[in-house]
């Protein structure tokens, strides 16, 4: 029996100055970063950034991806580990809600003092910056002008929704001949299908909210512009290769890499896909991006749809050596030469003093309609209430409508669009 | 003689039982059984504990956990969906346990016939299970979408489709697996025992439901078992094929997921938001206590007819 405790308390022994080395480590004087990044798109180039960040200055940066849409799973992952992320995404009402109170007031930081807007923030009500806009985004209807042109076409001949619907059903109609369709893919799988519940869903909640002043987020809706979210995706749906049936197996690579292929001259997305279309092999001079029309009175003055939901935000609850590293490799981010070359490559114009002139072509799109004087049109879907499963439900909705375009079919959608918004408004608060 | 002796000491296993060595076993076992305890306490009893305790908590990570009360098992037992997913778990588990244990009886029935390529087709059979859940529930949504689009219509279009999509999916996967454990159970019923049926003139029949299977009682039972906790734990396939839809929002806009089961119902309130966390966690104890409950009794209730050998 002594033999046995002898053993026992060795290796107690063992474990315990384990446990000590181990600590040790942990409060080693210079911290780390660990970016919980949301773009899958940005992946690499965070990857080569935080790697350039390291060799230059020593101090560890590790980049972690969520997968596309499942990012507010893997934060609450991420988060309850010891190692957590000391910096991560916070977008939106949901985000603030959830986050809040791991979010590090930015007031006073240096970064802070390098941004040009504060329109991009995020702030709590006692005025505490809880998350910096570190860019900005517009996405709309990306045009392959090259194939509008072999069509017969050019841009300037879409002004409205009624230009846009001639034009795509002609092109649908001589598809064969031409080649190629109209519109890419509208898949609703979910890899795509937030390009429907969250920016074509856009449109009618934008013009609703500017009818009715609306700032804040709203606990009901009207749901007043929805005919023109039908008219928008019928057009779609109607002018595509893909089958009406299918779009629940309908992903985000077969409706981009249909563009690529130049087997669609419309694309519906944001600035964020430019890089990639480039890489593919598309000439820069033959990609526009043209506002969602959908049939709204006075439409051919609208602009594209700007905004952002790519706020960064520092872990509050992180050590302050962390907290300290990870500022400190922001404030590289946006003011060093690496940085700014990467996140005008990625992001385009970001709002910092030292950011870099963009050849992202649909910005200057953006810019040109701004200039132009047409309105932006803001994104009015960052109010939505617990945004995930309202989004869910009209993607279902959408799913069932589009098999079988009736309009008892699309009483389901707007259902699942307004009386949908409210139960969510409830469910979050509850 | 000497021969002889030596047999007799193997038989009687009395050089295990011996004093000497029997009681430095007894002095060790603590030390061995250690690791495998502590990894037990790391990987089960302690998170299990942490869950019922953050059941009664808000909290957004383990982390920063306030007490609250049995709120979130109120929370819990007033929202439809988890009722909902309850039924839809609890037809699904019936239908599938019938559907899959039949299917696999017979098959291994069939296997044990002295047929010829028996080896080739158990290998086959047993294949399916090999592929993990997510992966599965991705393909056979594309088999079902390409055959229903046949008609105009695709797997998340209506409840019926998911389930009984999910029904195949399930069987085919699951079906190989209970397959081995009804052949092994299959052989082991005793061949004097058969032969005495048919020479007193049992046919196939009689000798199927009075002999083979009261003896294969056992395998009935565990079959059954991981049938039952199986169906009320499934998850992947049932996340990867349908992902609970289609949503149905009623017109005071809440909402039905159609084919949403038990766990994945609990995964997707988690998602909510922090609000909702601990309601999920209330969920997961009522779903462990459900599961547990359901398998002891189908446990106890199975055991009653085996028969000893």
């Amino acid at each position: 029996m002594k033999k046995f405790f002898a053993m026992l308390l060795a290796l107690a022994m063992v474990l315990s100055l384990a446990a000590c080395g181990e600590k040790k480590d942990d409060t080693a004087e210079t911290g780390s970063v660990y970016y919980l990044n949301f773009k899958p798109e940005a992946d690499q180039a965070w990857q080569d950034l935080a790697k350039l960040y390291t060799e230059k200055t020593g101090v560890e940066v590790k980049v972690e991806t969520a997968a596309s849409g499942t990012y507010s799973e893997t934060l609450t992952a991420e988060m309850g580990k010891s190692a957590m992320p000391t910096l991560f995404q916070c977008g939106n009402a949901q985000g603030l809600l959830d986050w809040g109170d791991y979010c590090l007031d930015f007031t006073g930081s240096k970064v802070l003092g390098e941004m040009t807007t504060s329109d991009f923030n995020l702030t709590d009500d006692n005025g505490a910056v809880k998350a910096i806009g570190y860019c900005y985004e517009a996405f709309g209807i990306i045009v392959n002008k090259a194939l509008l042109a072999e069509a017969g076409y050019e841009l300037a001949d879409i002004k409205d929704f009624a230009s846009l619907k001639e034009i795509a059903e002609d092109i649908h109609a001589r598809k064969d001949a031409l080649g190629f369709d109209a519109f890419s893919s509208a898949g609703l799988d979910g890899s795509s299908s937030w390009r429907f519940s969250g920016h074509l869903a856009n449109m009618p909640l934008y013009y609703e909210f500017r009818d009715d002043n609306v700032t804040k987020q709203p606990a009901e809706i009207t749901g007043a512009y929805l005919d023109n979210y039908r008219n928008i995706w019928d057009l779609y749906i109607n002018n595509a290769s893909m089958d009406k049936t299918s779009l629940t197996s309908g992903t985000g690579d077969m409706s981009t890499g249909e563009f690529k292929a130049g087997k669609a001259v419309f694309y519906q997305n944001g600035t964020w896909e430019y890089a990639g279309l480039v890489e593919a092999g598309l000439k820069a001079e033959d990609l526009a991006m043209i506002p969602i029309y959908c049939g709204v009175e006075g439409e051919e003055k609208a602009g594209l749809a700007c905004g952002t939901e790519n706020c960064w935000a520092v872990n509050a609850k992180a050590s302050e050596a962390d907290i300290q590293a990870t500022l400190d490799f922001l404030y590289w981010v946006v003011t060093s030469e690496e940085g700014t070359k990467m996140m005008a490559e990625q992001f385009g114009p970001i709002p910092f003093k030292a950011a870099k002139e963009s050849e992202n072509v649909f910005f200057n799109d953006a810019n040109a309609y701004m200039a132009n004087g047409n309105y932006t049109v803001t994104w009015a879907f960052n109010h939505t209430p617990n945004v995930d499963a309202w989004r869910a439900g009209v993607v279902s909705a959408l799913a069932a409508y589009s098999a079988d375009q009736t309009d008892a079919n699309w009483e389901g959608v707007k259902t699942a669009f307004v009386a949908g918004w409210a139960n969510e408004y409830k469910t979050q608060n509850g | 003689m000497r021969k002889n002796d030596l047999r007799k000491k193997k038989k009687d296993n009395s050089d295990v039982n011996s004093v000497l060595l029997r009681r430095s076993i007894q002095k060790w076992t603590p030390l061995f059984i250690l690791p495998t305890f502590f990894c037990f306490i790391i990987g089960f009893i302690w998170p299990f504990l942490q869950g019922i305790y953050l059941s009664f908590c808000n909290f957004n990570t383990p982390k920063d956990a306030k007490w609250v009360g049995i709120t979130n098992y109120v929370k819990a037992f007033s929202d439809p969906g988890f009722g909902k997913a309850f039924w839809n778990t609890a037809a699904f588990a019936a239908v599938s346990i019938v559907v899959i244990n039949v299917l696999a009886f017979a098959i291994a029935f069939a296997l044990t016939q002295h047929m010829k390529g028996a080896n080739v087709f158990r290998t086959v059979f047993f294949m399916p299970n090999l592929i993990g859940g997510v992966v599965l529930g991705y393909i056979w949504q594309m088999i079902f979408d390409a055959i229903l689009k046949q008609y105009n219509t695709y797997i998340t279009a209506n409840a019926t489709y998911g389930f009984w999509g999910l029904v195949i999916l399930v069987a085919w996967q699951q079906i190989g697996y209970m397959m081995i454990i009804y052949i092994a159970g299959l052989q082991a019923v005793s061949g004097d025992m058969l032969e005495a049926a048919k020479i007193d003139g049992a046919d196939g029949w009689k000798t199927l439901f009075h002999v083979t299977i009261p003896n294969i009682m056992p395998t009935i039972t565990i079959c059954t078992f991981l049938t039952l906790t199986n169906s009320f734990k499934l998850f992947d396939q049932n996340m990867a094929l349908t992902g609970g839809n289609p949503i149905v929002t009623m017109a005071d806009g809440s909402k039905l997921k159609m084919t949403e089961m038990l766990a994945l119902n609990i995964y997707s309130t988690y998602n909510i938001n922090k609000n909702w966390h601990g309601v999920a966690q209330a969920k997961a104890v009522v779903f462990f206590i459900l599961v547990a409950v359901l398998a002891i009794a189908q446990l106890s209730a199975t055991r009653n007819k085996e028969v000893q050998q």
